[in-house]
């Protein structure tokens, strides 16, 4: 499994530079809120948690597609799915190498994108420990996506729908975590963890289900 | 026995194409799959390697490696990054034996990319050795390929039935292996009595 | 003779044109008889004058929303783990259905709101939750609609229902922290059950009896239906 995920590590930087894409995407979307709404400080501070959860989503969905087209295009899926790697470990390691490759460099560049937005100076750490913890359940519930319509082609958009309701309740606790002067953020961030640990323990069955069906 | 299968249907989606398939493998075994297009070779195939419902497949020993119509391989990666991917996800070290068997040196670090037809081919061929599988799943593993390097996959699998592993084919060409059994797939074909979807059986409303 | 007998095509055609009619005809009186009981038939409320009286609308069609996924949710665990193809078609057909429902359940709810609360539209759990149902509908039928082999479309769609109930599921708690959260004032308290008493409740009942019966109805002509267009498909495949 370890050689499947450093594999896909070295693929994405071999292909584009690898993050570099997600990060522009991010900057992109979070710059265009002071386009769309003005950039009156005090409005951007009350919205900034949302807009960083927003954007940071969105720019996982980017390169969602490519955990399993790329090898389903070159047969090495069938390949992989005769080997003795089960396909649930199969999906592990595609979704840790995600993580890696985006929901990693999102947290860090979400700080940054923070002072842009003018965040509130209490609510960096919280930022960063709510995506740290909770850009893993976008990763692997992306990779439950891109499993399910890895055999459609040019499936961007039907991905799209059908993973953006499953990260409402990593989104709605994500983003409440960061919120000054909402209750308890420990309670939510512990919330945003069992969310992302109960993905990465069970997710990867439901991949398994949907791959084998799109092999047969 | 390495592989015994009895009163296998395979679909193609909702489609009946093969029926009644019984076979038995022995190690040293060599068996060709003869038939036309369409005859069902890959979705036998497909269905021993697993890929699909494995009801009615016994392995006696679990090591299948199976190559199918695309290669499998990464162009944006060299030949040894690619060739040691594999010896990770089967967990074997015999990667240089195979690098040197197959005449693989020269080209180790190059892009998969680069490569023509025939040395991506014998990349395909390098998982199968890599993967010390017993049993070698391989449909028409030598189309669009010149002489030479048929040849070539051909003495790799004869080698292979010699150290007594086994080899399923499909192919249209006329292989030289000693010890080769040919199944022909119409004698599998569907009768109109063995068609069984479910959504015809009964009367109609 | 057990229930999975059913579960063969030509079988359950035979039972559901048998019941077919007596179903319809049921669901529609009790549904009519109900409607008509409330709208006319109830005193108005003195409190929330006629307008609370899309209650007897509102009410069963919010519960056939959440009940069309759950039965849904079943009949898909029924196709993955045995493999019948009407229950498959039977879920493929209750989607629609239940989007429909939810559609009803969100369009009464905002002239309900409006007279009442000044708005049609508010940010609280409950309708929050029906936004989201309606979502997750959408994104199965879209699924069905995307792949072209039957049999795939059924594994995965089926897989599909199961994650995202769970994910409704949890959406349906997260929405409890998440408008806590938004500083807008009093959320609403659409508190259905409050104050209900007998002269509502029993044509509440009826309508929501004929409503199930109804969504049964609609869900086994459409399941016919589907299973008509599988035949088409098999014969068409047989003649080549």
């Amino acid at each position: 499994m370890k050689s499947l995920i450093l594999r896909d590590l070295r693929l994405a930087v071999r292909s584009g530079g690898g993050f570099a894409l997600t990060l522009s995407f991010f900057l992109i979307v979070v710059m265009m809120v002071p386009f769309g709404v003005g950039a009156n400080l005090d409005l951007l501070a009350r919205i900034a948690p949302g807009v960083l959860w927003i954007g940071a989503l969105l720019s996982c969905l980017l390169s969602l597609d490519r955990i399993f087209q790329l090898d389903w295009e070159d047969g090495t899926l069938e390949a992989l799915a005769t080997s003795p790697i089960p396909l649930s470990g199969i999906a592990t390691a595609k979704a840790t190498a995600h993580w890696i490759i985006t929901g990693l460099p999102i947290t860090i560049a979400a700080i940054p994108l923070g002072y842009l937005l003018n965040l509130e100076t209490e609510a960096y750490i919280w930022l960063v420990a709510s995506l740290s913890v909770g850009t893993p359940a976008l990763s692997f519930i992306g990779a439950f996506g891109a499993a399910i319509t890895v055999g459609i082609k040019r499936g961007g958009l039907l991905l799209s729908l059908l993973v953006l309701p499953l990260y409402i309740p990593t989104l709605m606790l994500g983003a409440q975590c960061v919120t000054i002067g909402s209750e308890t953020p420990i309670k939510l961030l512990a919330l945003v963890a069992a969310i992302s640990l109960f993905c990465i323990a069970l997710i990867p069955f439901a991949c398994a289900i949907a791959l084998r069906a799109n092999l047969k | 026995m390495l592989l015994n299968v009895t009163n296998l249907n395979c679909r193609r989606g909702p489609k009946l194409i093969i029926a009644n398939v019984s076979l038995s493998v022995t190690a040293g075994e060599c068996i060709i799959l003869r038939g036309p297009n369409g005859s069902g070779k890959t979705t036998l195939l497909r269905f021993l390697a697993g890929l699909s419902d494995n009801a009615g497949i016994k392995t006696y020993n679990n090591s299948i490696a199976y190559s199918g119509h695309l290669d499998g391989v990464k162009s944006t990666l060299t030949v040894n990054e690619n060739l040691s991917f594999w010896a990770g996800i089967y967990a074997t070290n015999n990667l240089d034996k195979v690098i040197k068997k197959l005449n693989l040196e020269d080209l180790s670090n190059n892009l998969v990319g680069e490569l023509s037809t025939g040395q991506k081919r014998r990349l395909g061929l390098a998982r199968m050795l890599i993967s010390n599988a017993k049993i070698w799943l391989m449909d028409e593993p030598t189309s669009s390929l010149d002489t030479s390097t048929s040849s070539l996959i051909f003495e790799a699998i004869n080698l292979h039935c010699k150290n007594d592993g086994a080899a399923i084919i499909s192919t249209h060409i006329n292989l030289n292996i000693p010890k080769s059994r040919v199944l022909n797939m119409e004698d599998f074909a569907v009768k109109r009595e063995d068609e069984d979807d479910p959504f015809l059986k009964g009367s109609f409303q | 003779m057990s229930l999975w007998e059913y579960a063969n095509p030509a079988k359950f055609m035979a039972l559901s044109a048998r019941i077919l009619p007596y179903l319809a005809i049921a669901s529609s009186c009790l549904l009519l008889a109900g409607l008509f009981w409330g709208f006319f038939l109830t005193p108005a409320d003195y409190k929330q004058g006629s307008t609370v009286k899309i209650i007897f609308l509102h009410v069963p069609a919010a519960l056939m929303a959440i009940n069309a996924w759950l039965m849904m949710l079943v009949t898909s665990l029924v196709w993955l783990i045995r493999r019948h193809h009407v229950s498959a078609l039977a879920a493929k057909a209750a989607a629609p259905i239940g989007i429909t429902m939810t559609l009803i359940a969100i369009a009464t709810g905002a002239i309900w709101g409006k007279p009442m609360w000044g708005t049609y539209w508010a940010w609280d759990p409950r309708l929050t939750s029906f936004m989201i149902l309606l979502v997750f509908y959408f994104g199965y039928l879209a699924l069905w609609e995307a792949i072209e082999d039957k049999d795939t479309a059924a594994d995965l769609t089926s897989t599909l229902c199961i994650v995202g109930s769970i994910f409704a599921l949890l959406s349906r708690y997260a929405v409890n922290f998440w408008s806590q959260g938004l500083h807008q004032g009093a959320s609403l308290s659409l508190d259905k059950e409050q104050h209900v008493d007998n002269t509502f409740y029993l044509p509440l009942l009826v309508c929501i009896v004929g409503m199930v019966l109804l969504f049964l109805t609609l869900v086994l002509i459409r399941t016919r239906t589907e299973i008509r267009s599988r035949r088409l498909i098999a014969l068409r495949l047989r003649g080549i």
